[in-house]
């Protein structure tokens, strides 16, 4: 019912617990505790996938992580179906449903598999070679028609329906794997008192003890005492277990980075539950307990299905019941492989023969000759045959000689085991090459890293538990924590390893089809080529060849292709060295990266606290920055430019009404207050009076223009000062660094009120009249252009300013925030005789460029002094200092060549300038044509009649009444320079 | 994600700060006394070394404090912060502090 | 004149009820920023009916106020929003004569309170800090960011905090601890 090639019994797996599951459609059983791989290897099936390139077929190789071939694509509906994951990572429930990929229309009839036919045209970097000519036929067909012929799943084209969540998480030590070192690590750890998170990538806790049969600790079979040590672990309450959740990334300060899958294993996910989780754990202490992923041999033909790891054969039988196959031949270079040997010997799996390409196998070989299983020593696979799945190997003599095929439906390689150093590698740690162990260990220690067991080279249950539990030991003493009891956990009937292995090619067998990487189709053939056409970095043979690249990065590929590339340049594989350890170890969702920064949580929104009110009368916003704004407010049937014509108009006839919330506002209080703003704005601010404002203007040390605002004294020592909405923070923190750090002495601080106040802008000649039974406390009579005072606006406390953006009388109502709708609702009703109109922010734009009043940032772009801005006359020339003034007073800065502010008039007074156009003085000048300036802000004046539009032009103001043109889209505009005041010049309205 | 050690609230993540620039660098009390070169000297020229670098930090998202920090400007590594008008300490970590 | 109609910025936001994490607005407050240092700092308690915090990131409370250091001159007074004028009326004569900057912040911010056994498991969904008692104990506040926003966080108890933000970032910040609640709920 749960696999034909199931064991009766043994194994984790729950064979009470049958799951339904389709893979292509075909409809299989499994068992509760399977993995996708262990469910189809029990049902005999092998072939899973297609090839990235040729097209051939491949079945599974591994059991975990390393699995480079069997990528699937697991569907739960339309937007949940997820590409490129490994059928040994899947865990099985109930209905799952996978498919193959990159096949067309079927796995066992995949038309592209002409691909394999046509190989010796396609190596390393053919596409560069072969498809040069024409050049534009790249990018139109060469590359669309490769990319389409080659490639893993398809991405949904649904938005993702799941949710993700995130998490910092802190803890005195993090043990990265629970295998035999990372538990004996963690079980220290945690019983010196130290703050613990164990996290594992798999389904289950326990690494290696998963498959064990044989070993005893601690008096107890391996699998109790894993039961035991994990149930002692979770009853610790300053220990944290994730399983399921693979460490991917280190950064500095031991930051680590692991993504929990959640749900994905369930059948039916609990609503609610994230998907996935991302943790970002600040640990003082890492111990990375990663092991060791096992390693091909390469060989022609080395990529059938049925050829397989040969610990992952071993894990399948041990840890799911499943028997590979029905008679396997063994190809090793390593001693491990000897064990799987005898555990599938034991299973009834037929051993055909072991072929051990060293000359003197180790003491394993003994063993398993005693149980009648045939060695042959210094003896390889020079190939394979075999359609749907292996069905011979040719074994030959190591280095030649004459192949014997010899008939399996099963081979298992190994070549040895490469050492899990990601996480080292990526903390800055340096490797080294172990010629014992032919592999790349951690060298010295990286501060605050503890490397324990397989991944640091150390082989054996006992020798992995001793190692561990002496680096947790390290690690819980590092953060002050000890005095945990000596390690015990004496190990009995565990198998000693003497190593072996040799990353490269099988000695004296041929290159060709000889796959090096499984998932992107290299072979040792390109690898040879590469360092043949000179490419003699290992990073760059990366690149030519794609070899670990891609969703694998190389975890099985690297070593071997590091030891072809040095074979063939003749080079120590040391001096050679490894390709980057990127992360993510293993892929990892966009959705985790993402976590909850989508949709409205994707940033804030900042509303003002008139928000609603503007909503409410059907206002269209826009955003700037962070802010929302209301732009216009359309009535029924009027589009932008006539809503904005008519808010115009309103203002220059009646009274506007605006939200000017968003303004930066900064309170800035202390004795030393007026001498601190004298110094910091470019404009005199000591001797302005109590109850005045000034527009003033900020430059940067560099004299150029920061910021502007008004700056209002509400006593000898306090003073509200406004801002630009984009410059509020800036300026706040460039305060605070002056007081700070340059004029430590002065008592002034400064406080952000810009949320504290919600403005109310009330602008036009017949503003007084509105505001005027609405205030409190201030005698509106005298209170002229440039005036602030604290009364009551329609009964909330406010900050009435007499200020003007528009050219208009003009009124700055500051209430408290929570009382603006209250005050706009007042303000709209006494308003209503008067035709108040609320206007947005591009009527606004339209009335302040009609008065030549500049936008910072718009109108200035970090190159335009208080003078070049046609704002000379802010600047406090007699302050002995103040920032920006010495670089103001450098020769260049009067020098002619400056470009300055001036006004534009398109000669047909029809066309509306581009913001951003370039001005010149003869359009057909040939190139390289010479720019004089660019066209700063353009908009229709409904006022006017016309177009206005505000630029910086070279020596602009010299230039006044000269003809120049515009380049636009549809070619050279004339435009007649002029002032860039175009209406009210006298400024009379200002004072109505 | 650096751990910062700020002289006021103790170690904190790095995104509740920002960075200010070379420190010990004081505005000039006079800057009209300086010639053009000596003023463009203070405002562009900067040291830019390899290796322990005095900089400005700001508690930006915490106590709001200018502070500075001797950091190692190749491994990254903080290897002291201070207050603004404390002298700057020998390295509390990396290969100086054994010595 | 009728009395003013205040609007609240979190006016909209059901409450997060039940366990493990309850998140409610705060009661409206009256807030002021006092910026000042040595003697005018310690001028300040008789007003306060408790010395001004000296030690980082620590928060006193006196019946109904609370002073919480953000900075080395730098301390957020909270009180109910009724006794904002007294309080500040007291403030001032106690701190008439001497440096210092008093600044009514009362309706720059709100506050939500947030509370349950999964509250630190909420906030560190979005914010980097160790929220372990010993790393941040009862009485602790401090200045820091939550996902995309700058936030003042107080921890009041074992499992409950009170979390300021600007007033235009309450909605977000509340809508990402409801997202952060109903995903770390279950963890």
């Amino acid at each position: 019912m749960i696999g034909a090639f199931r064991t009766p019994s043994g194994g984790r797996i729950d064979r009470a617990r049958p799951l339904r599951f389709s893979f292509d459609g075909r409809v299989h059983h499994g068992a509760a505790g399977d993995t996708l791989a262990s469910a189809l290897l029990a049902n005999g099936v092998h072939l899973v996938g297609r090839s990235f390139k040729y097209h051939r077929r491949r079945g599974i190789l591994g059991a975990a992580a390393e699995e480079p071939n069997a990528l699937v694509t697991v569907t739960r509906d339309a937007a949940r179906s997820t590409p490129n994951l490994r059928a040994t990572q899947v865990e099985l429930f109930q209905g799952l449903r996978a498919d193959s990929q990159n096949r067309w229309p079927s796995l066992d009839h995949d038309a592209s598999a002409v691909a394999n036919l046509l190989a010796p045209l396609l190596p390393a970097g053919f596409y560069y070679k072969t498809f040069k000519f024409p050049a534009w036929a790249w990018r139109r067909l060469y590359e669309p028609a490769i990319r389409a012929a080659a490639g893993l799943g398809r991405a949904p084209a649904h938005p993702d329906p799941d949710r993700y969540a995130q998490r910092y998480a802190h803890c005195d030590v993090l043990v990265v794997g629970a295998g035999p070192a990372g538990l004996a690590a963690a079980t220290l750890a945690a019983e010196s008192g130290a703050r613990v998170i164990l996290c594992d990538e798999q389904a289950e806790m326990g690494g290696s003890l998963l498959a064990e049969s044989a070993a005893t600790i601690d008096g107890r079979p391996a699998q109790g005492w894993l039961a035991a040590t994990l149930a002692a672990l979770a009853r610790h309450p300053r220990v944290t277990l994730l399983a399921r959740t693979t460490a991917f990334g280190c950064f500095a300060g031991n930051m680590v980075a692991l993504d929990e899958r959640v749900t994905d294993h369930l059948a039916a996910p609990t609503p609610g539950l994230p998907r996935q989780r991302l943790w970002l754990v600040r640990a003082r202490q890492v111990v990375v307990a990663a092991g060791a992923l096992e390693r091909p041999l390469v060989f022609p033909h080395n990529d059938r299905p049925g050829i397989m790891l040969a610990d992952a054969a071993r894990t399948y039988l041990m840890r799911y019941g499943v028997r590979v196959g029905r008679r396997a031949v063994v190809a090793t270079a390593h001693d491990s492989a000897y064990d799987a040997a005898l555990a599938l010997h034991a299973a009834g799996v037929a051993i055909a023969a072991i072929a051990d390409q060293r000359p003197t196998p180790g003491a394993a070989a003994e063993r398993v000759r005693a149980a009648g299983i045939a060695v042959r020593s210094g003896c390889v696979v020079a190939t394979t045959g075999g359609r749907q799945r292996v069905a011979w190997a040719g074994l030959m003599p190591a280095g030649g000689g004459a192949t014997e095929p010899v008939p399996c439906d099963t081979l298992l390689i190994c070549g040895g085991w490469t050492p899990s150093v990601h996480l080292v590698s990526q903390a800055r740690g340096a490797l080294r090459f172990a010629p014992e162990t032919q592999a790349f260990v951690p060298d010295r220690p990286v501060p605050g890293q503890h490397p324990a067991g397989a991944c640091r080279g150390v082989f054996g249950l006992a020798a992995a538990l001793a190692d561990g539990a002496a680096a947790g030991e390290a690690a819980s003493r590092a953060t002050g924590h000890g005095g945990a009891r000596p390690w015990r956990g004496a190990v009995s009937g565990d198998t000693a390893w003497t190593g072996g292995g040799a990353p490269g090619l099988a000695p004296g067998v041929g290159a060709g089809r000889a796959f090096v990487d499984f998932q992107n189709d290299v072979t040792a053939k390109d690898v040879q080529l590469a360092t043949r056409e000179g490419f003699r970095a290992i990073e760059h043979v990366k690149r030519y060849t794609t070899a670990g690249m891609a969703t694998d990065q190389g975890k099985t590929a690297n070593l071997n292709t590091l030891g072809i590339a040095a074979a063939a340049l003749a080079r120590p594989m040391a001096e050679v060295g490894l390709t980057t350890f990127r992360m993510p170890y293993t892929p990892v969702p966009f959705g985790s990266l993402a976590g909850a920064a989508r949709g409205d949580l994707l940033d804030p929104v900042r509303r003002t606290p008139l928000h609603d009110r503007a909503a409410a009368l059907g206002a269209v916003f826009e955003d700037v920055g962070q802010w929302r704004r209301a732009r216009f407010f359309p009535r029924s049937g009027e589009d932008m430019a006539a809503a904005v014509a008519r808010e115009c108009r309103a203002v220059r006839t009646g009274a506007g009404l605006f939200d000017a919330s968003t303004l930066g506002k900064i309170e800035v209080a202390g004795p030393d207050a007026a001498r601190f703003l004298d110094r910091f704005y470019a404009s005199a601010v000591a001797a302005l009076p109590t109850g005045r404002c000034r527009y003033a203007v900020l430059c940067r040390e560099d004299g150029f223009i920061m910021d502007d605002g008004i700056i209002a004294r509400l006593a000898a020592d306090r003073f509200h000062v406004t801002t630009t909405t984009g410059g509020a923070a800036r300026v706040l923190a460039m305060m605070e660094d002056y007081l700070q750090t340059e004029w430590p002495e002065l008592e002034a601080w400064v406080t952000s009120v810009t949320e504290q106040w919600a403005v109310l802008a009330v602008q036009g000649p017949r503003a007084r009249a509105v505001l005027a039974p609405l205030v409190d406390g201030v005698d509106l009579g005298t209170f002229v252009h440039m005036r602030m005072a604290e009364g009551r606006v329609a009964g909330a406390p406010a900050r009435l300013m007499r200020v003007s953006f528009t050219g208009e009388t003009g009124f700055e109502v500051n209430v408290p925030a929570d009382f603006g709708p209250a005050v706009w609702d007042a303000t709209l009703a006494a308003g209503q005789a008067h035709g108040l109109t609320p206007y947005g922010t591009e009527a606004m734009h339209v009335l302040r460029a009609e008065k030549g009043y500049i936008v910072v940032g718009q109108d200035t772009d970090g190159t335009v002094t208080p003078d070049d801005a046609g704002l000379g006359w802010t600047v406090g020339r007699a302050k002995a200092d103040f920032v920006g003034r010495r670089s103001l007073a450098r020769a260049a800065m009067a020098a002619p060549g400056r470009r300055q502010l001036v006004g534009l008039l398109t000669e047909d007074g029809m066309r509306t300038l581009e913001e951003g156009a370039q001005l010149v003085a003869d359009p057909h000048e040939g190139p390289p044509m010479r720019v004089l300036g660019h066209v700063s802000s353009a908009y229709h004046s409904a006022t006017l009649g016309h177009p206005i539009a505000l630029a910086l032009l070279t020596d602009g103001r010299a230039r006044t009444g000269e003809r120049l043109f515009v380049a636009m889209p549809e070619g050279a505009v004339p435009v007649r320079v002029t002032s860039p005041v175009f209406y009210d010049p006298e400024g009379a309205r200002l004072h109505g | 994600m650096l751990l910062i050690d700020c002289p006021y609230c103790g170690p904190r993540p790095e995104i509740e700060f920002t960075y200010g620039g070379e420190a010990h660098r004081a505005r000039p009390a006079d800057p009209a006394a300086l010639s053009d070169e000596e003023w463009a000297g203070y405002l562009y020229l900067r040291r830019n070394p390899k290796g322990r670098h005095a900089e400005r930090w700001r508690h930006a998202h915490g106590c709001g404090r200018f502070f500075n920090a001797l950091r190692d400007t190749v491994s990254d590594a903080f290897l002291a912060t201070y207050r603004v008008n404390e002298t700057p300490p020998p390295p509390t970590i990396g290969p100086e502090a054994a010595a | 004149m009728a009395e003013l109609l205040r609007t609240l910025p979190l006016a909209d936001f059901a409450p997060l009820t039940g366990r493990p994490v309850r998140l409610v607005a705060a009661a409206p407050a009256a807030r002021f920023v006092l910026r000042a240092r040595g003697p005018a700092a310690a001028a300040a308690a008789p007003a306060l009916g408790t010395p001004l915090p000296a030690i980082a990131c620590r928060a006193a409370v006196a019946g109904e106020l609370a002073a919480l250091w953000l900075g080395p001159d730098e301390w957020l007074l909270l009180a109910p929003a009724a006794a904002g004028a007294a309080l500040h009326a007291r403030l001032v004569a106690a701190l008439g004569g001497m440096a210092h900057a008093l600044t009514d912040i009362g309706h720059r911010q709100g506050a939500m309170l947030l509370s349950g056994p999964a509250a630190t498991a909420t906030l560190n969904a979005g914010c980097p800090l160790d929220f372990d008692p010993e790393a941040f104990p009862v009485g602790m506040c401090t200045r820091t960011v939550l996902a995309r926003a700058e936030v003042v966080l107080w921890r009041t108890g074992a499992e409950a905090f009170r979390i300021e933000a600007g007033r235009s970032f309450l909605p977000y910040v509340w809508r990402f601890l409801e997202e952060a609640a109903t995903a770390s709920a279950a963890a």
